[in-house]
């Protein structure tokens, strides 16, 4: 379903992603591990179309479309989710709102507000995220672990065909963890969704289990394998590698 | 939100946004007026209230005004650049003639077109407005004046308040904003054509919402109009006014006087939603200078709240005197500046009773060159013991060309009163546009929702039906003001 062929990509005149190769198929988890300030956020950006970076050379296939230059809204409504590492703020546009105009933008027709505030709740309760959320302002005030948890409800609540998942375990408690996890699984099992879920830890994918991991270093995937190689990362670090 | 599944048809629809067509009110209504020679003096003065055939006393109090005013030069201290205004190359009254059947038509259509109900059967089964709608510088038409009347509720032009009312008029016209007060007051104050009145009695909670249209229609001329609102004790009022002018290419003024009464223990809730022609370029659009005033007896309580999208220049201070103990005065205002236009605007809150309180939410929006500064003074005097303030002053900056600025002045007199300011300058920033992208929502709606979300507190204190209309003038206004 996702096909990323040789791409390179700056930011600002400095050159972040030097030929990345990823394939991923439908209901697939891959997990991406690497050093602070390698490149792996700004894949993620790329991989949902933040005009912000420069696409230098190499093309991004999503169901055989070539989605390289697509806008951002465009990509989320073929199915393209991103659960941010850094979720952003925004004064008085509530969560319940928010939600509401997202579904009904990708689905292209108005929803019942009953209908989205059941369906909100149904899933919240999968991870634990509490109703009072819904009706606060995106984000603030937030601790760091609620709006992890927040982008993942969102996510559930969108049910992508992919989802980028930058860094959700940063930062969190052991029971929101289990919590956040369950939510990804739900989605997995329900919608077949496929994952790429950036993270330093093995810890995260003893949850959710990956069927590759790569290590990505200086812009892009230098080595593949399977979840052994996290374990490895985990215990060794990067060095090795050099 | 609607959706259309013709692509086509939505695509027709950007191309439309991305014409210039943001100022939906720019039309000319092709309606027989008499015009004044332009200029004003003695002469003007004396046509004019012969022409609104008024009694000998208010054309007394005209000329006294007059005399001030030429003594007096435009004030300077406002944050906004202008061209001097030249004040005798302005139309000071362009009226409809008197019973011109002929006209009828194209008023009703000019009433369509802006989408104002000023027929009663327009509010079947809805929540009942009446409308007063002055056309330049006279009244057209008033609705639902009887039904008021059965509550003695009073509610018609203030040109016939002069006629059938003159000892209230008498009473309380330049009580609160006296005609020396300022330069702007004084040419009000002896030139103003027309504008509403309205009296509350006694123990009255109006049972509808109170409305006045102002529309500049003609070319060259200013609109000048007096507005006078008086709520007897433990009455209610809920009143709104909103303005709109065709699209010229010339600037053009409007000059407006409003004074509030709130006697004992009465309430009085003003609301703005003024959308005067901005203007294309520096040279266009409407010069809004105007005084806005409320004086508060024992317990009464004024809350102003104003939604300012429109004119090239907006300089506006609606204001509160709490005169009487445990009065109330309050400030709620959202002004959005985009192209170039300048607001300066704010309040002023005197605290003369004890155990006053204030509140000031004002939240600046601007973007593309515009600036727009906030002005406030509080002023809490020794006779005002336990009194209070609160200030909100929030700026919301689009892009990097435009400008905010706050000015507040504090001033207390006594130790036991408490007064409390914040102020935050925040930005519509790329990335919170992207986050709202990626989660499929168009970058314009993005804008939409985070500008809503900013003025939410405000829009929050219209009355239901305005709150609508006002939060879809903000979202139109700000499209394409993004790069
Ligand atoms: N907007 C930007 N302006 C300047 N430099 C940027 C910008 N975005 C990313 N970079 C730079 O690109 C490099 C890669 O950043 P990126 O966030 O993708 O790293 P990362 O692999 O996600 O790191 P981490 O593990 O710390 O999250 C960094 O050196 C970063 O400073
Ligand atoms: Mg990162």
């Amino acid at each position: 379903m996702l096909n990323i062929d040789n791409l390179h990509s700056s930011i600002k005149k400095k050159k972040i992603l030097n030929g990345v190769f990823l394939k991923i198929k439908k209901g697939e988890i891959h997990a991406i591990m690497g050093p602070n300030g390698s490149g792996k956020s700004t894949l993620s950006f790329v991989i949902a179309g933040n005009k912000n970076y420069k696409i230098l050379n190499g093309n991004i296939f999503f169901y055989k479309k070539n989605i390289t230059y697509f806008s951002a809204e465009k990509r989320s409504h073929l199915g393209i989710f991103l659960s941010f590492q850094n979720p952003m703020e925004i004064e008085g546009l509530t969560l319940n709102n928010f939600i509401k105009n997202s579904l009904e933008s990708i689905n292209k027709k108005s929803i019942n507000t009953i209908e989205i505030i059941k369906k909100m709740k149904r899933n919240a309760d999968i991870i634990n995220f509490n109703h009072n959320f819904f009706s606060r302002s995106i984000n603030i005030g937030f601790s760091g672990g609620e709006k992890k948890k927040s982008e993942i409800f969102q996510m559930m609540m969108i049910q992508p065909k992919l989802a980028i998942i930058d860094e959700i375990d940063s930062g969190l408690d052991i029971d929101s963890l289990k919590d956040i996890s369950n939510g990804i699984n739900f989605l997995i099992k329900k919608k077949k969704t496929s994952i790429l879920i950036i993270t330093h830890y093995q810890r995260i994918l003893n949850y959710i289990t990956p069927d590759y991991v790569h290590i990505f270093m200086n812009g892009k995937i230098i080595k593949s394998g399977n979840k052994e190689l996290s374990k490895f990362i985990d215990k060794n670090g990067y060095d090795w590698i050099k | 939100m609607k959706y259309s599944k013709d692509k086509s048809l939505k695509d027709k629809k950007i191309i439309k946004k991305f014409s210039y067509s943001k100022y939906k009110y720019g039309f000319y209504s092709k309606i027989k007026s008499e015009k004044f020679p332009k200029g004003i003096n003695e002469k003007i003065i004396y046509l004019l209230s012969k022409k609104r055939k008024e009694p000998k006393w208010m054309y007394e109090w005209r000329l006294k005004a007059f005399k001030i005013w030429k003594n007096l030069s435009p004030p300077k201290w406002g944050n906004i650049d202008n061209k001097n205004i030249d004040f005798q190359k302005i139309i000071y009254y362009s009226g409809i003639k008197k019973n011109d059947k002929s006209i009828e038509p194209e008023l009703k259509n000019t009433f369509k077109k802006l989408g104002i109900p000023m027929e009663e059967k327009d509010f079947f089964l809805k929540k009942k407005t009446s409308i007063d709608f002055v056309l330049d510088s006279v009244s057209v038409k008033t609705t639902f004046k009887k039904e008021l009347k059965k509550n003695g509720i009073i509610f018609c032009s203030i040109n016939k308040a002069i006629k059938n009312y003159p000892d209230l008029v008498k009473k309380y016209i330049g009580s609160v904003v006296p005609q020396n007060d300022n330069f702007y007051s004084a040419l009000n104050s002896c030139i103003f054509s027309d504008g509403s009145f309205c009296y509350i009695p006694k123990g009255i909670k109006c049972p509808m919402e109170l409305s006045t249209y102002f529309r500049i229609n003609e070319g060259g001329i200013g609109q000048f109009e007096r507005t006078l609102l008086i709520a007897d004790e433990n009455s209610y009022v809920s009143y709104l006014e909103g303005c709109t002018a065709p699209q010229r290419n010339e600037n053009q003024l409007h000059t407006a006087v409003v004074e509030l009464i709130a006697l004992k223990k009465a309430e009085i809730k003003y609301s703005t939603i003024q959308n005067w022609f901005p203007g294309k370029n520096k040279d266009e659009g409407v010069f809004n200078f105007v005084t806005k005033r409320g004086i508060c007896y024992e317990k009464s309580k004024i809350s102003w709240t104003q939604i300012e999208t429109g004119s090239a220049i907006t300089w506006k201070y609606p204001s509160c005197i709490l005169k009487g103990n445990n009065s109330i005065g309050e400030f709620y205002s959202i002004a959005l500046t985009k192209d170039y236009q300048q607001a300066d605007t704010g309040t002023k809150m005197i605290h003369i009773g004890k155990n006053t309180k204030s509140i000031i939410i004002s939240k600046g929006i601007s973007s593309c060159f515009s600036k727009n500064s906030y002005r406030g003074l509080v002023k809490i005097l020794n006779s005002a013991k336990k009194s209070k303030n609160f200030s909100q002053c929030d700026s919301l900056l689009i892009g990097k060309n435009c400008s905010s600025h706050t000015f507040p002045t504090i001033y207390i007199n006594n130790n036991s009163s408490k007064v409390e300011h914040e102020a935050f300058t925040s930005k519509v920033s790329e990335e919170q546009i992207f986050y709202c992208e990626q989660r499929g929502i168009e970058k314009e709606r993005a804008i939409s929702l985070i500008i809503s979300g900013f003025g939410k507190k405000i829009l929050n204190k219209l009355p239901m039906e305005f709150a609508i209309e006002a939060k879809n003038l903000l979202e139109i206004s700000l499209e394409n003001t993004i790069g």
